[in-house]
């Protein structure tokens, strides 16, 4: 029940709480004309009596025990009219005694009802009008409130995009609310490297907002004093874990791009995989590792990979895979991974891919989650090639471990080498053997799972070409098989297969096997003549 | 993935059997190859010529799928002569020793003066 106030003798009704306003004003007061405010307890006696006998109270010959009622009777109220509007009590029209100092007639009682009557719904609609003003005021000093974070919280975001000769960055940074729990940095260090960071809280608006605010602190003050991705990432968790709210944490990639070179390493808090778009197709960089503030001792895997003339760096947040359409199709990866195969080169696909975003999730879209995209694109001249050990990624890609892909490889590779200008009878060995090499990751390694790809990494070095070739087939290292032996597969002593390490073998200068956590890698070498 | 689908003619000349083979030569050929196979079998003549001067690619699934035609045909005495190998895929088939149990011949009329 809300309060109820006593308005006296003038008819002016107010439904505002007026703190230490004292419960009983004095009579003098009243005569005066002055206006008496009088709160009644919803357990005041008088309440009770008011709800159950509506009708004009005559105040002293009512008995009860009633703060409300004495205080009434103090101010010289001599009758009381209840206000009542659909049902509910909502103030008393109370009068002192006549000037006449005669009492009140039938005809003022019949008066005084009617005028109650009308009154009350009057005094309703105006009680509301000014209760939404109020609220429309409340309302208005949250919005302010929320623009004033907003703008706080793009302070935190970096002002102006790193500008590195040969290099684009361009970022797309959209809010599902007022504020986000999405957020981007970067990291200049003096040597000319630069941090890049992107990371999204979970949930969204204000709690979200927060919990970005104190994570970009914690990653920034690791990304300055640490060197690796991994350890960064590994040292924000640690900072983060005791203090971040229960049911909160946060996902977020940290990778170091050193722009003379293009090389890029990267570590994974959980977030979506970032791809390296090539003109040869997407190339999706798997570093993965546990949320931030979910659990702490835990460490980073770090993957690297080298950006060349042409290609862009992909970073997104949930908001863009997970928007949906009015239909309630979801926006997906598969969609995102084809529309990244046709946009435009360089960081024209943030733009291309804002576009399409709202094209899929139509005008009246309600923004579900924070959306962030960023794009870094090297358009300058091919890097010059290190020292003696440092080596050249002339292609890295991935295919999916499907039978026949190992032709995709081997064409894949010798475009790859081109440059190179190996003689025939060198090309088509290091073709079969790349194609070998990858049958038997498909094959052996992720025994044709779909979803586990096989990753080809070819580099050169001043005197040895290179071609890595891993698969994700779990920790057993690769047996080495028996050599072939025809006289027993001619005569079914032997299957008749098993020639594909054998081939390689005699196709390489060197084959080297390595197994690590759930990786094998077959790695190829051919010593480059006249190196 | 069956963009380049193998496939095999199989043709009777004079006293001997010509297996034109066409396409890749990996998992996907076996059913084709071994079915031609035993098509030229049925003429039940003692050579059977491979013409591999159309096949664009060969792995070592095609490898074993060759050392099957080889099994069968020294179990029935017969004797197989290829022909149309690029210099890669001879060289292969030196490594691996098939051109031991082979006649490998530069083309079709060598093949047909065996």
């Amino acid at each position: 029940m809300a309060s109820y106030w006593q308005k006296y003798r003038d008819f002016l009704f107010r439904r505002e709480v007026v703190e230490d306003e004292p419960a009983v004003s004095d009579r003098k007061r009243a005569e005066a004309g002055q206006t008496l405010e009088l709160e009644i307890a919803p357990d005041d006696p008088l309440m009770a009596y008011l709800l159950k006998m509506p009708g004009i109270v005559d105040v002293d010959e009512l008995q009860l025990d009633s703060p409300a009622l004495l205080a009434l009777k103090k101010a010289g109220v001599k009758i009381s009219v209840p206000l009542v509007s659909q049902g509910e009590l909502i103030g008393l029209l109370n009068l002192g005694a006549r000037r006449s100092e005669q009492e009140y007639s039938l005809d003022d009682r019949r008066l005084l009802s009617s005028l109650a009557a009308q009154a009350a719904p009057v005094l309703r609609v105006a009680q509301l009008a000014r209760q939404q003003q109020a609220e429309a005021r409340k309302r208005e000093r949250i919005e302010h409130e929320l623009r004033v974070a907003r703008v706080i919280q793009q302070t935190l975001l970096p002002k102006e995009l790193p500008s590195l000769p040969g290099w684009e960055i361009k970022v797309h940074w959209q809010p599902a609310q007022a504020v986000s729990g999405d957020f981007y940095d970067f990291v200049k260090f003096s040597d000319g490297r630069l941090g890049i960071l992107i990371g999204d809280v979970t949930d969204k608006g204000v709690p979200a907002a927060l919990v970005m605010a104190t994570t970009r602190s914690v990653l920034r003050s690791a990304a300055e004093r640490q060197d690796s991705p991994g350890a960064v990432l590994q040292q924000a968790n640690d900072l983060l874990c005791p203090d971040i709210p229960a049911n909160m944490y946060v996902t977020c990639l940290y990778g170091i791009l050193d722009p003379s070179t293009g090389r890029l390493v990267v570590a994974n808090a959980g977030h979506n995989l970032p791809y390296r778009c090539t003109p040869r197709g997407l190339i999706e960089l798997r570093a993965t590792g546990v949320p931030l503030g979910l659990m702490s001792d835990v460490t980073y895997e770090e993957k690297e990979t080298t950006l060349f003339p042409g290609e862009s760096l992909v970073f997104y947040s949930d908001g863009l895979v997970e928007a949906h359409n009015p239909q309630g199709e979801m926006f997906g990866f598969p969609r995102l991974r084809s529309l990244l195969d046709a946009s435009p080169a360089g960081v024209a696909l943030v733009d291309f891919l804002v576009t399409e975003l709202e094209r899929f999730t139509g005008a009246e879209w309600e923004q579900e989650d924070d959306v962030t995209l960023m794009a870094i694109s090297y358009n300058g001249t091919p890097f010059a090639q290190g020292g003696a050990n440092t080596d050249q990624v002339l292609a890295e890609f991935e295919l999916k471990s499907q039978p026949g892909n190992e032709r995709l490889a081997m064409e894949q590779v010798a475009g790859a080498v081109r440059s190179l200008n190996l003689s025939p009878d060198r090309l088509e060995r290091l073709k079969t053997a790349v194609a070998e090499g990858t049958m038997n990751a498909m094959e052996h390694g992720n025994r044709y799972r779909e979803e586990l790809p096989v990753t080809i990494r070819v580099s050169v070095t001043d005197n040895h070409l290179l071609v890595q070739i891993t698969d994700y087939g779990g920790d057993q290292p690769i047996p080495d098989q028996p050599e072939p032996d025809l006289e027993a597969k001619l005569h079914g002593l032997q299957s008749p297969r098993g020639w594909g390490l054998f081939l390689i073998k005699n196709m390489v200068d060197e084959l080297r096997i390595k197994t690590e956590e759930q990786r094998h890698t077959l790695e190829l070498i051919f010593r480059l003549e006249g190196a | 993935m069956a963009a380049n689908p193998f496939e095999v003619n199989v043709q009777k000349l004079s006293d001997r059997v010509l297996m034109e083979l066409r396409g890749e030569m990996n998992s996907f050929a076996e059913q084709a190859l071994s079915a031609a196979y035993s098509e030229a079998e049925g003429f039940d003549l003692p050579i059977i010529l491979l013409d591999f001067s159309r096949v664009t690619y060969i792995n070592s699934t095609g490898i074993a799928l060759i050392v099957g035609l080889m099994s069968r045909a020294q179990k029935a005495g017969r004797r197989l002569v290829v022909f149309g190998l690029s210099d890669h895929y001879q060289e292969i088939f030196q490594i691996t020793r098939l051109a031991d149990y082979l006649s490998i011949v530069p083309d079709q009329a060598s093949a047909m003066a065996v």
